[in-house]
């Protein structure tokens, strides 16, 4: 397992999801004063900031189960970009808001059905975190799903462009879904998710919100590269750049 | 009754302190000047979440990242209070935007300069928005309502800014080599355009009389100036740093109201961007309502 | 095709606890009720200012006239004895 890097799969479980938060948040903060009014600018920042916090959390927790002593910035700044465990789903640049929004929609459903389930987790600390995030993520859906609807069923020129973001993006659903030996180590443990079910509840959500929005689920097709395996395209390694350049700057420097 | 009573009993309301409201009688030129200020205000909100902006992205911990991001939002929130309390005033929020879009309306000019470093980030919340908080204090007691109202809920949050500023400061001070002078460099930078930020010296200020008679504003530009620099200097001190020395160079201020200032370009032309690409988006969702109204309008019919 | 391209006007008010009033606290632009709901969220509770929230369409508040202001609220000032204090109860007499 050349992404565990010697973790356990406990870790390895824990720093996926936090990465698919930090990197989403990430991108989100790029956009911060730059959205299409004012109100969607401060409502995309309480998401992001959501998530950062949620992220902040499980790296912790990341940290404290490899047993290394590194805290949540040595995790987020000092790893390369192989060693980033995040769904590339939330790597894909914001390009327009609608790919903004559909992205953040397909995850936003994505993650309330799998805080739902982590919110019973043997883990007690990642149980406690999904409860406290799920709250959070339930907004976040609320949001997007909405913005959703208005761009699908909005003019012809917005549910043009947010069907083909929808394109775009879903095969980076596919990882979401397609358990691994780490996903079904944890679910055998009792401290992961179930991610059938997790799919299942998923694709209602998307189909309940596609078929409002007027909009046309994109076919499956197969992807095989999937960022909670390390595998990214070209668009993680230029966030982190610039994400990382400062901390790095300046080793061991305090802040 | 004739306008010179009116203007006789609206100035007689502002000497006894009382609140001028929305729907109450006002001169035009109260009502023009009010415009003024406040859409100046929220524009300057608006375009002063791009120099902090800078930084998001690169935050140099997740904590500091998420104190920026929350502040970077809040001004946003502190333009949409503005703007809200400047319509109350019967101009549009969409007429407002093309002033500022069109350079026909100004915005503060500090927010022209640029963010080169992190530090520059500690410097904005300690003595930007240190020297904002200076002069909107006393604008929690204007005269006009909504403008007062918004004003003690921007005063509120503002004061985190400040202190997260201060923050940033403090560390950089007590950090390497090389993270102190960065503090340095940055209090180089922002020191003398936050002097610049409490306007010209009283005797070339041409609003400020008839604004200090309508109570809409309290305390002259020297006044808060140097209130301002009793402030800070022992603040500087206190990280270590050394306060520049010299006189304001009224010149480049008056460059940089112009508009040739290091970033005028850029922080407009990033505003006309949003604004722009977000067109399709506004539409969009105008139109997804205009469909619902319909669709609900066609449900009643069936049902009557 | 619209008149304005601006989204419509919301008024704003917020219950900051159980037990209180809703309170005016500003405006939000927003398409439809769901989405003004959404930005007044998004806009005035970002420290957890509110426990409720409601929202109408600025257009849809009916205000009093402030030229009748002196019809409307004078006639309620000479009525004094509407108000505890003008009673002089003696010291002795408790609990009333």
């Amino acid at each position: 397992m050349s992404a565990a890097h010697g973790r356990t799969s406990h870790c390895v479980y824990v720093l996926r999801l936090a990465d698919s938060n930090l990197v989403l948040a990430q991108r989100l903060g790029e956009l911060i004063g730059h959205a299409p009014a004012l109100e969607e600018d401060l409502g995309l920042a309480n998401t992001a900031l959501d998530l950062l916090g949620q992220a902040r959390l499980l790296l912790t927790h990341a940290g404290k189960l490899e047993g290394r002593g590194r805290s949540e910035d040595d995790l987020a700044f000092l790893r390369e970009e192989g060693e980033f465990l995040n769904a590339t789903l939330v790597e894909q640049p914001n390009g327009d808001f609608g790919d903004t929004l559909a992205r953040q929609f397909l995850f936003d459903a994505w993650q309330v059905e799998l805080y739902e389930r982590l919110a019973a987790s043997g883990d007690p600390q990642l149980a406690a975190i999904a409860a406290k995030a799920l709250k959070e993520s339930r907004y976040h859906l609320r949001f997007s799903a909405n913005w959703v609807v208005r761009l699908g069923d909005g003019t012809a020129e917005s549910h043009e462009r947010v069907q083909a973001s929808l394109e775009r993006l879903w095969p980076h659903t596919v990882e979401l879904f397609d358990a691994d030996a780490i996903d079904r180590e944890m679910l055998a443990a009792g401290i992961g998710a179930d991610l059938t079910a997790v799919r299942a509840g998923w694709q209602r959500r998307v189909d309940d919100t596609l078929a409002e929005a007027t909009l046309a689920r994109p076919a499956d097709r197969p992807w095989r590269w999937y960022g909670k395996r390390g595998q990214h395209g070209e668009h993680l390694g230029r966030l982190l750049s610039q994400m990382q350049a400062l901390h790095r700057a300046h080793p061991g420097a305090r802040w | 009754m004739d306008t010179a009573t009116l203007e006789a009993r609206f100035q007689a309301r502002i000497d006894a302190d009382e609140r001028i409201e929305p729907k109450d009688w006002m001169p035009d030129a109260y009502r023009k000047a009010l415009i003024r200020q406040m859409s100046q205000h929220a524009h300057s909100e608006i375009v002063g979440m791009l120099p902090e902006g800078n930084w998001i992205t690169r935050a140099p911990t997740l904590k500091r990242k998420a104190i920026l991001m929350a502040k970077v939002q809040d001004e946003g929130g502190h333009g949409a209070y503005l703007y809200s309390a400047t319509e109350t005033l019967g101009i549009t929020r969409e007429t407002l935007i093309e002033e500022l879009l069109s350079g026909a309306a100004k915005y503060s000019s500090i927010f022209n300069y640029p963010t080169p470093t992190w530090a520059d980030i500690g410097a904005i919340g300690w003595l930007v928005d240190g020297a904002a908080i200076m002069n909107q204090i006393p604008l929690c007691r204007c005269s006009y309502g909504p403008y007062a109202r918004a004003m003690v809920r921007i005063c509120k949050e503002e004061s985190f800014h400040q202190r997260q500023g201060f923050d940033i400061l403090l560390q950089l001070s007590r950090g390497t080599e090389a993270q102190r002078a960065m503090a340095q460099g940055a209090l180089d930078r922002w020191w003398w355009p936050s002097l610049m930020m409490f306007g010209p010296p009283d005797a070339d200020s041409k609003h400020s009389a008839q604004s200090m008679r309508w109570k809409v504003k309290r305390f002259s530009n020297d006044e808060l100036r140097q209130r301002f620099i009793e402030f800070t200097v022992p603040q500087a001190q206190f990280l270590g740093l050394a306060v520049p020395q010299g006189e304001i160079d009224w010149n480049e201020f008056h460059e940089v109201l112009k508009g040739h200032g290091p970033c005028n370009h850029e922080r407009l032309a990033a505003r006309r961007r949003a604004h722009e690409s977000g067109r399709w988006v506004r539409e969009a969702a105008l139109a997804y309502a205009g469909k619902q109204r319909d669709r609900e309008r066609d449900q009643h019919r069936e049902a009557v | 095709m619209t008149t304005s391209r601006d989204w419509p006007l919301y008024e704003v008010f917020i219950r900051a606890r159980g037990g209180l009033d809703h309170k005016h606290v500003g405006s939000i632009h927003a398409v439809d009720a769901r989405m003004a709901m959404e930005h007044a969220r998004d806009v005035y509770t970002r420290r957890q200012e509110g426990v409720s929230i409601w929202v109408v369409r600025s257009s849809e508040i009916v205000a009093s006239d402030p030229a009748e202001a002196d019809a409307f609220f004078e006639p309620a000032r000479d009525k004094v004895y509407r108000h505890p204090t003008f009673y002089d109860i003696p010291d002795e007499v408790k609990t009333l």
